[in-house]
């Protein structure tokens, strides 16, 4: 069957692709220590999104927002 | 602005500036060594001669390397927006989200595939399917970029929506006239053909590198002459587009205009500031003191590229803020009082249209929301007191844009002398011309910073131009939190780059031999 097949190769390309790398590997260290900080740290602990995490909907949050918008006029 | 702490505004602009400066030390050499490798390997199949393969394979490890520790990097401005300025993504939700959703997929889909294709590819794939993987890993970088410009630009000229008072967001009525908005395609050809000079400076000193060490000479040689190519066709059209950007500011943002020249007073046939200091004297547009120590200027040459016109008139800052002059448009400009008034009725009119909803009074609500629509186009300038705090900051943007400006000015020569002597094979020779090429590198970065720095300082104090200020944006979250969590990034992006460099500099003194 064909398919098969091109999953196998696809498989083959990445595996041996990854295996070949020299700097790659270091940069791939780099970039999914770069993830993990980004994600689950800066993200979950720092950046909650600050409408979704205090408004349990949209119409809450539009209300909010308008209340800001009206209340913050001089 | 009622119990809103003004170091917050400030923490966060900071915060929002330093990520996107870090941000953008990557992505302009993503989009110009991108170019480079592409043509280098598009010469590669054309001869089938092997210095250029090796020369790809080159500049292709140091674009991944650039790559791998730029990417994602601008992921954390979304956190921002999410999280410090939750009343603006909530008002331009609609507008927004689409462009950065999109920009997204074309980034995880076509990068990501073709990427693989161009780094495991070489000896799978044939040639031609290989180079067209490497266009297309480019082309799909450039694209993102594309997205990301296009919900800029409609920061600086919002068009294409319509605001809900229902959802209090801004709605997407016309995709089109969003994504072709005269700002957006400027500010894209302007930024990515920016980002082939900074490509062309970045392969160039690093060539010129290699022959001042004598080592890979021939590589080098060939790297200088399609850098130089690039870099002076990439420059000259950077200037091109820059006149376009500075003709759209002048339509759309006179205040930018006039505070990228310093300009206090308009007339008509006005000349340019070629090169002036600023008078730290002058402290407000309402004294009469010279704005200038000094200053060269080219005659009716702002009139020109403002409005194409050398008899025209440009407005300053007093002027702005006086109104009364007639715009380009052919309508007259308000003053800052007549806009400042009906903002305040805009905004009272989004109350008003609450109550009346609260009531279920339909003819009132029906007035109020005409009555919002009517003066939706000044709704931001409701939020703000004084005429002063329309005014960004002068010196910053007036130096920026100069200096800007001047370096491109330079790279056209240095890339044309670059390209002469390059022609009649004497640069070997001219070690002198050599070590400037290879100081010219961070000039680059420097002036891609700092046509960043024009366009989002000088559009201050608006987060969406005439729509939302800064004030009215910012969440309220503390900014002791803004602050640590400022550090927190200038930590992991300084870490990033150290990382960069060292790793940058270790595969350049490798050098391309063994690739």
């Amino acid at each position: 069957m064909k398919s098969p097949l091109f999953i196998n190769k696809l498989i083959s390309f990445y595996t041996e692709g990854f295996r070949a790398m020299t700097v790659g590997k270091t940069l791939w260290f780099i970039v999914l220590l770069k993830l993990f900080i980004m994600f689950a740290v800066l993200k979950l602990f720092f950046f909650p999104n600050y409408l979704k995490t205090n408004f349990k909907d949209d119409a809450s949050r539009a209300n909010h927002v308008r209340q800001e918008l009206i209340n913050k006029t001089n | 602005m009622n119990g809103l702490d003004a170091s917050l505004v400030d923490w966060s602009r900071a915060q929002f500036a330093m990520t996107a400066m870090y941000h953008w030390l990557f992505v302009p050499l993503t989009l110009g060594l991108g170019l480079i490798m592409c043509i280098m390997e598009s010469l590669y199949v054309k001869t089938g001669n092997e210095e250029w393969k090796k020369a790809t394979k080159f500049w292709m490890t140091l674009f991944g390397v650039n790559f791998a520790i730029g990417v994602a990097t601008g992921i954390i401005m979304e956190f921002e927006f999410g999280t410090n300025w939750s009343n603006y993504s909530w008002f331009v939700g609609d507008i927004f989200g689409a462009p950065l959703a999109i920009e997204a997929i074309i980034a995880f889909f076509m990068e990501a595939t073709f990427i693989s294709l161009m780094f495991f590819g070489w000896k799978k794939v044939s040639k031609g399917f290989h180079l067209a993987s490497t266009w297309l890993t480019v082309i799909g970088a450039t694209i993102s970029a594309l997205w990301i410009l296009v919900a800029n630009a409609w920061m600086q000229y919002p068009v294409g929506m319509e605001f809900n008072p229902d959802t209090v967001r801004n709605e997407m009525i016309d995709f089109w006239s969003i994504l072709l908005s005269p700002v957006a395609l400027n500010k894209f050809f302007h930024t990515v053909i920016s980002s082939w000079v900074l490509g062309s400076l970045f392969v160039l000193g690093v060539s010129s590198w290699y022959i001042l060490k004598k080592r890979d000479t021939g590589f080098a040689l060939k790297s200088i002459k399609v850098a130089s190519i690039v870099g002076l066709v990439a420059t000259l059209l950077t200037a091109y587009t820059g006149d376009g950007s500075a003709f759209n500011v002048a339509q759309r943002q006179p205040m930018k205009l006039a505070v990228m020249e310093g300009l206090y007073e308009g007339k008509s046939n006005i000349g340019l500031v070629a090169f002036g200091i600023l008078n730290p004297a002058k402290k407000s547009y309402k004294d009469s003191i010279n704005p200038y120590l000094f200053k060269i200027e080219i005659p009716s040459m702002l009139s020109l590229l403002a409005n194409r016109d050398i008899n025209s008139y440009v407005p300053g800052i007093k002027n702005i803020l006086n109104g009364g002059y007639k715009m380009p448009n052919g309508t007259i400009a308000l003053s800052f009082d007549e806009k400042h008034l009906r903002g305040k009725a805009a905004i009272q009119s989004l109350a008003d249209y609450q109550k009346a909803v609260q009531a279920k009074d339909t003819a009132a609500a029906k007035t109020h929301k005409e009555a919002l629509k009517a003066n939706y186009a000044q709704f931001g300038y409701g939020y703000i007191d004084k005429p002063e705090k329309m005014i960004p900051n002068i010196p910053t943007v007036f130096y920026s844009f100069r200096i800007m400006v001047m370096l491109g000015f330079y790279f056209i020569a240095l890339f044309g002398v670059v390209l002469f002597f390059s022609s009649k094979k004497k640069i070997e020779e001219m070690k002198w011309l050599l070590r400037i090429c290879l100081w010219s590198i961070p000039l680059g970065y420097v002036a891609s910073q700092l046509g960043w720095v024009v366009a989002e300082v000088g559009r201050q104090p608006w987060a969406i131009q005439d729509v939302l200020p800064l004030n009215a944006a910012i969440s309220h979250v503390s900014s002791g939190s803004v602050m640590i969590t400022f550090f927190l990034f200038l930590t992991l992006f300084s870490a990033l780059l150290v990382a960069e460099i060292r790793i940058m500099l270790k595969q350049i003194k490798e050098g391309p031999s063994e690739k």
